[in-house]
């Protein structure tokens, strides 16, 4: 459509560009996109795709509508508990409600965003023309999307106990022997376990394929030592979810064979433990608390460099911080589970191995104030999003080591004291990082930055709400409010704190459509916004935006941790004093 | 990867060269994460011994399948007698110790069903007997799934070998398929000692 003068005529606005520039790359694009492909077989591409960046996207793409779901869930569930008694759901419902919302939440938007996050950018951070295996990345997305397809698909799949859908009811962590034959009929209870299987299967392949893309891909001068913080830290999750999701998964196949062929792994009438399955539940789930949050300790190491206009505060501090992170949280499982009745011994050691993970977590935040300190702070909607992570990350960690203390935890266990903190954890760091990450992120895979004027309501809605949510939600759990009960009494003092958390859940459902229409308007008009708009240092920002299916057009050689900086510097390179 | 520009000669060649290659650490990455899957199995598999509340027990119906386990362990010896062939360049070679090590794997999957065979007909032993039998035939299951996936991967290699598709390019893949077998044996090394050895 557009052949070869020197000046174009952008094919939307009418403008004159040079050729060869940003912006007549992007408008060759658009006039490509603009041309008549049919779009059946625009679809067609997207869906035969093996392209990292494409996968990538359609990771986060996914795990954003399913973020829009599943928080429409707890929005209801907010609605419902803004007052007493209050009739808006049933308690069957509500059991649905929060079995799906916690589920979806940790399978279908936290691990696909984060590892969708990873699928873009390692391939573009060392160098490579893309994963090591593609088709497997490919399968993985598939096999996860499907999965997600088929939890929500249980809504409409058939009649449960009660005639409504057979929808999981057990809550995520699915304790036996609730979810065994006799308790739980019908197969809402299937619908749960193979939906997560399939997820499992997917990411695990993308964490084998993670691996062996870190070790076998990088390009040339690319040490372990030059890696980006991003790219170890990706190394560190991949190994965490070889080792985590395995035991979620092995424990589902006997689930899946106490229903269906009659074993009793968990049937506590026939010699079976229940207890084995929570040991086995929070092997995995542990882990994967660290498996969502070490990504986002990654884009923050990314982004707070970036915009303090300072290199990472102990790199080599941070890489190693992260592996004693994996470490640790292989050994704190049993903190889930002090309230089933261990030995002394037991809760002694898990109480001290649960403070131990503090102390490289700790290191971490003071690295990043380290980064900040002195710096050249740039409070562009990203950094916004990570000072707001800092101090939520830090009060999460602290209300964690509470919980940590056995007898503490006793006392506040299933109350909306425990939902408070692991939303501090889920909410306050990782959907805040994730926040940071598309805001820092989009103008690469789309060639346009976001809004900052939305981003900054975005950032000031979503920031409010979720500190009247969960900040309330501490007290209510302290006077005793039982998390997971569809409805409370009136006169306990919980009616105020109540009406203050749903209000924020509004706010942030608010903030949430605010980011919608942001990123909506910014695909049709935003700013363009080059190849390197935050003047960043590592390799994605060196090819264009958005990148081309080749990702560089000639293989880059580096030679420091910041190889852009050495490009942009050559009078003063980075490798003179690493 | 893209068709490097000429420029990329000797020190990106180098550099390429002190990579390791990708099917390797998938391979590894793969062993690992499956390690942990069946370690939750042996978990469960020695949390219930002496558990169950109804017969048939281990020490009446169990004896140690001695005949299956040296074929099974031996089966590692020519499979890398196999891979040995074929970087020499000797495809016929490899071509006998791959078929051995096919019919080897083959006869420890013809014991197992045997043994099934003995325990559901005989004993009256299934799944859903007792504790005992739950975790057995899932373990031991669970195992000859992997021997089953295994055969299956050497058989195709089989295949490719007799159309005569088989030369010296595909040793890297060949030698990561033998480190899958060599993990499904290493695995049998502790199924046995648990459920034979511990577990009787």
């Amino acid at each position: 459509m557009i052949s070869s003068p020197t000046w174009q005529r952008s094919a939307e606005r009418g403008e004159l560009i040079m050729a060869g520039s940003i912006e007549h790359e992007i408008a060759l694009g658009r006039a490509r996109e603009l041309e008549s492909v049919p779009i059946l077989e625009k679809l067609h591409e997207w869906v035969v795709t093996v392209d990292h960046k494409r996968l990538g996207l359609m990771y986060i793409c996914g795990g954003l509508l399913f973020f829009v779901v599943a928080g429409m869930q707890a929005v209801t569930m907010r609605l419902q508990l803004a007052m007493p008694n209050a009739g808006l759901v049933p308690p069957e419902v509500f059991n649905r409600l929060l079995t799906m919302h916690g589920t979806a939440m940790i399978f279908l938007v936290g691990m696909p965003i984060l590892t969708g996050f990873f699928n873009y950018l390692v391939p573009l951070m060392i160098g490579a023309r893309d994963l090591a295996f593609p088709r497997l990345n490919a399968f993985g997305f598939w096999l996860w999307l499907f999965g997600g397809l088929l939890l929500y698909f249980s809504y409409v799949a058939g009649d449960g106990l009660s005639g409504a859908g057979s929808a999981p009811d057990v809550g995520w962590f699915a304790y036996a022997p609730l979810t065994e034959r006799a308790f739980s009929r019908g197969n809402s209870t299937d619908y749960w376990i193979l939906s997560i299987l399939l997820t499992s299967v997917g990411s695990t392949a993308t964490a084998i394929n993670l691996i062996a893309t870190t070790f076998s891909m990088r390009c040339e001068g690319m040490t372990l030592g030059k890696m980006p913080v991003l790219v170890w830290l990706s190394l560190v999750v991949s190994f965490m979810m070889l080792f985590a999701l395995a035991p979620l998964s092995a424990a589902q196949v006997m689930l899946l064979l106490d229903r269906f062929v009659g074993a009793h792994f968990f049937d506590t009438q026939a010699g079976g433990s229940a207890v084995l399955w929570q040991h086995f539940f929070w092997i995995f789930g542990h882990p994967e608390v660290y498996i969502l949050v070490i990504p986002v300790f990654a884009f923050a190491s990314e982004i707070i460099p970036v915009f303090s206009r300072k290199v990472i505060f102990g790199y080599a501090v941070m890489v190693a911080a992260s592996c004693a992170i994996a470490f640790i949280s292989f050994s704190v499982w049993a903190h889930h589970m002090f309230a089933v009745g261990m030995t002394p011994a037991g809760n002694a050691f898990f109480a001290t191995s649960t403070m131990l993970v503090g102390v490289p977590t700790g290191i971490k935040i003071f690295n990043w104030l380290g980064t900040i300190w002195g710096g050249k702070l740039r409070l562009k909607v990203p950094m916004l999003f990570c000072i707001a992570f800092l101090f939520q990350f830090l009060i999460a960690g602290l209300t964690g080591i509470m919980l940590g203390v056995a007898p503490f935890d006793w006392q506040l266990t299933d109350t909306y004291f425990v939902v408070a903190h692991f939303h501090y954890v889920l909410v306050g760091a990782i959907i805040f990082m994730i926040f940071a990450a598309i805001y820092y992120w989009f103008p690469k895979a789309t060639g346009r930055m976001l809004s900052e004027r939305l981003g900054k309501w975005h950032f000031w809605l979503f920031l409010i709400g979720f500190h009247l949510t969960f900040d309330t939600l501490h007290f209510a759990g302290m006077k005793g409010m039982p998390r997971r009960i569809y409805t409370y009494q009136p006169g306990r003092g919980l009616d105020t704190l109540n009406l203050i958390a749903s209000v924020g859940a509004i706010l942030q459902a608010v903030a949430v459509l605010i980011l919608m229409i942001n990123i909506v308007k910014s695909l049709r008009s935003g700013e363009l916004a080059g190849d390197d708009p935050w003047d960043a240092w590592t390799l994605e920002w060196s090819t264009t935006s958005p990148p081309p299916e080749y990702n560089f057009a000639a293989a880059p050689v580096v030679r420091s941790r910041r190889p852009l900086w050495d490009m942009k510097h050559p009078e003063d390179p980075d490798w003179r004093y690493e | 990867m893209a068709a490097a520009p000429a420029i990329a000669s000797t020190p990106a060649l180098a550099w390429k060269a002190t990579l390791p290659y990708c099917g390797r650490v998938g391979v590894m990455a793969l062993i690992l994460t499956e390690s942990a899957f069946f370690s939750i199995f042996v978990v469960a598999y020695i949390f219930y011994i002496g558990k169950s509340l109804t017969g048939p027990y281990p020490k009446d119906v169990l004896s140690p399948p001695i005949v299956n386990t040296i074929c099974l362990l031996s089966s590692s010896l020519t499979i890398v007698l196999a891979v040995r062939a074929l970087h020499s360049g000797s495809i016929r070679t490899f071509g006998i110790w791959w078929l051995a090590t096919f019919a080897l794997g083959l006869e420890f999957l013809a014991g197992t069903a045997m043994e099934w065979h003995r325990l559901i007909y005989r004993e009256g032993l299934t799944i859903g007997t007792n504790l005992f039998g739950t975790t057995y035939y899932s373990l031991v299951g669970l195992h000859a799934l992997h021997v089953t996936i295994g055969l299956i991967l050497i058989l195709v290699v089989m295949i490719f070998t007799v159309m005569g598709y088989m030369d010296r390019r595909h040793i890297e893949r060949t030698d990561v398929l033998s480190w899958y077998w060599h993990f499904v044996d290493a695995v049998w090394i502790v199924v046995f000692t648990t459920v034979y050895v511990i577990g009787r």
